[in-house]
């Protein structure tokens, strides 16, 4: 096949195949972790695509749970400037409010010293958790 | 696609910051972005666009490396039926299997750039695409399996190694299973050295034999030496080490482990400088390097010939499959 043939049908945007269609597939890699995406395989139905991705992701036992997911019915959105606007948003993030110096003038004006307490007179409320 | 216009994008279309992608902007802007874009350590996914110059080039590096997937258990599995315990041949038969599992992740990846998996075949079959050279030597003994498990392994995995770094997403994510799996082959093979290293004189002989024959081979797998800068590959950082980065890296840390053996490699001038941090190694033979991989090697034909046979015997199978045919009556 030559490289202009390879072009073409990709600019077409064909994406068939002698062996059925692509399925995008995900897995689990612990009970009651997240579903990641690992890959994809061509197959003619969904009952295949999941003996196809077993073969694919779970020959060692790696995978307690695998999804199979028709890849035309995955919609995207990649566009940044939707995602990620070049916006200030640190007030949705812990990390948005410093408090020190304030927190130090309040124990000032109302006479008190840092707690010696665990929790170090920080609210560690956010904090610990990790990103969802 | 979801339609971005309707999340009411906050810049307009012409001031996007991922231009290259931006359908609006004409060719040699896209092309720049997309350049500049990768250069700078980018990633691209296959529903990202591309040009023509970048699709091909991945492509043909993907396929490449499919087909020596593909091709690369032809010689393991000429050794299932004599392996010499049960373990080895439930290792071995797991190693090849893992391998064809390898070629069809890889085939997936360069499928979604536009080649179908048939044409793939079609040109592997008939010799118009390659396969890494290895692949194309005989196994004559036992010893061999563990060499090609551990050593050609080792020197492969080097490479896939950098690869996990490829601009190209998918490409770069299958390379992390596939490394992962890799390694447990490089245990199988040095495991089998190792046991043969600690057996009979025979077993050593053999085992040493086995070395001499494949050190060439493994020397000239990476390539000649190649200018960086003129390298597309690595300038779209499809790759990222030069081949002779990669065979020293190959040679620092697997000399040392044939040496402790007590075993030898046939190269009376492999030694490495102190002074200059570098393997020095007598220069490999890359008239054999392109006589081989232009299927004129020992057992190529042989090879390409078996996987034309089983591709042929096993059509009914993917027919019946995928039309459902052939499984009802």
């Amino acid at each position: 096949m030559t490289d202009e043939a390879v072009r073409d049908r990709a600019d077409a945007g064909q994406d068939e195949h002698a062996g059925g269609e692509p399925f995008e597939v995900f897995r689990q890699e612990k009970d009651g972790g997240p579903m990641v995406h690992g890959g994809s395989v061509v197959a003619p139905d969904a009952i295949l695509a999941l003996h196809y991705a077993r073969e694919m992701f779970s020959r060692r036992g790696e995978s307690v749970r695998l999804w199979v997911v028709r890849r035309l019915d995955v919609h995207e959105l990649d566009d940044l400037d939707v995602l990620a606007p070049p916006l200030d948003r640190s007030y949705r993030k812990p990390g948005g409010y410093v408090m020190r110096d304030k927190l130090a003038a309040a124990r000032e004006r109302a006479g008190t010293s840092k707690p010696k307490a665990s929790s170090g007179g920080r609210d560690t409320t956010g904090r610990k958790g990790s990103k969802p | 696609m979801t339609d971005p216009l309707a999340l009411d994008p906050v810049l307009p279309r012409a001031e996007r910051a991922r231009l290259a992608f931006n359908a609006a902007a004409s060719h040699s802007d896209r092309y720049e972005a997309f350049e500049a874009h990768v250069v700078s350590g980018g990633k691209i996914e296959s529903t990202d666009w591309m040009p023509d110059e970048y699709r091909t080039a991945v492509l043909r590096f993907v396929e490449m490396h499919a087909n020596s997937e593909l091709m690369g258990v032809l010689p393991e599995r000429e050794w299932i039926m004599r392996a010499p315990t049960l373990r080895r041949k439930l290792a071995l038969t797991a190693k090849v299997q893992d391998e064809v599992g390898h070629a069809q992740l890889l085939y997936r990846v360069a499928e979604d750039l536009g080649k179908p998996r048939e044409a793939m075949f079609d040109d592997l079959l008939a010799g118009k695409t390659k396969f890494h050279n290895v692949f194309h030597y005989p196994t004559k003994t036992w010893a061999d399996i563990g060499v090609i498990a551990w050593l050609v392994d080792a020197a492969a995995i080097v490479a896939q190694q950098a690869l996990r770094e490829s601009s190209y997403a998918p490409y770069a994510r299958t390379m992390q299973k596939i490394c992962w799996e890799e390694s447990v082959h490089i245990m199988h093979g040095r495991d089998v050295v190792v046991t043969l290293a600690n057996g009979t004189p025979a077993q050593r002989d053999m085992l040493q034999e086995a070395l001499d024959r494949w050190w060439a081979p493994l020397m000239q797998m990476h390539g000649p030496r190649s200018d960086r800068s003129k390298d597309r590959d690595l300038h779209w950082r499809i790759k990222a080490k030069t081949s002779e980065e990669l065979r020293q890296e190959f040679l620092s840390i697997y000399v040392p482990r044939v040496w402790e053996l007590g075993l030898t490699l046939p190269d009376p001038d492999l030694r490495l400088d102190k002074a200059a941090g570098e393997w020095r190694y007598t220069e490999p033979d890359w008239e054999e390097l392109r006589t081989v991989v232009t299927n004129h090697g020992p057992r190529s034909e042989a090879r390409l010939e078996f996987r034309r046979i089983a591709r042929a015997e096993t059509a009914w199978v993917r027919d019946a499959i995928v039309h459902g045919r052939g499984l009802a009556a």
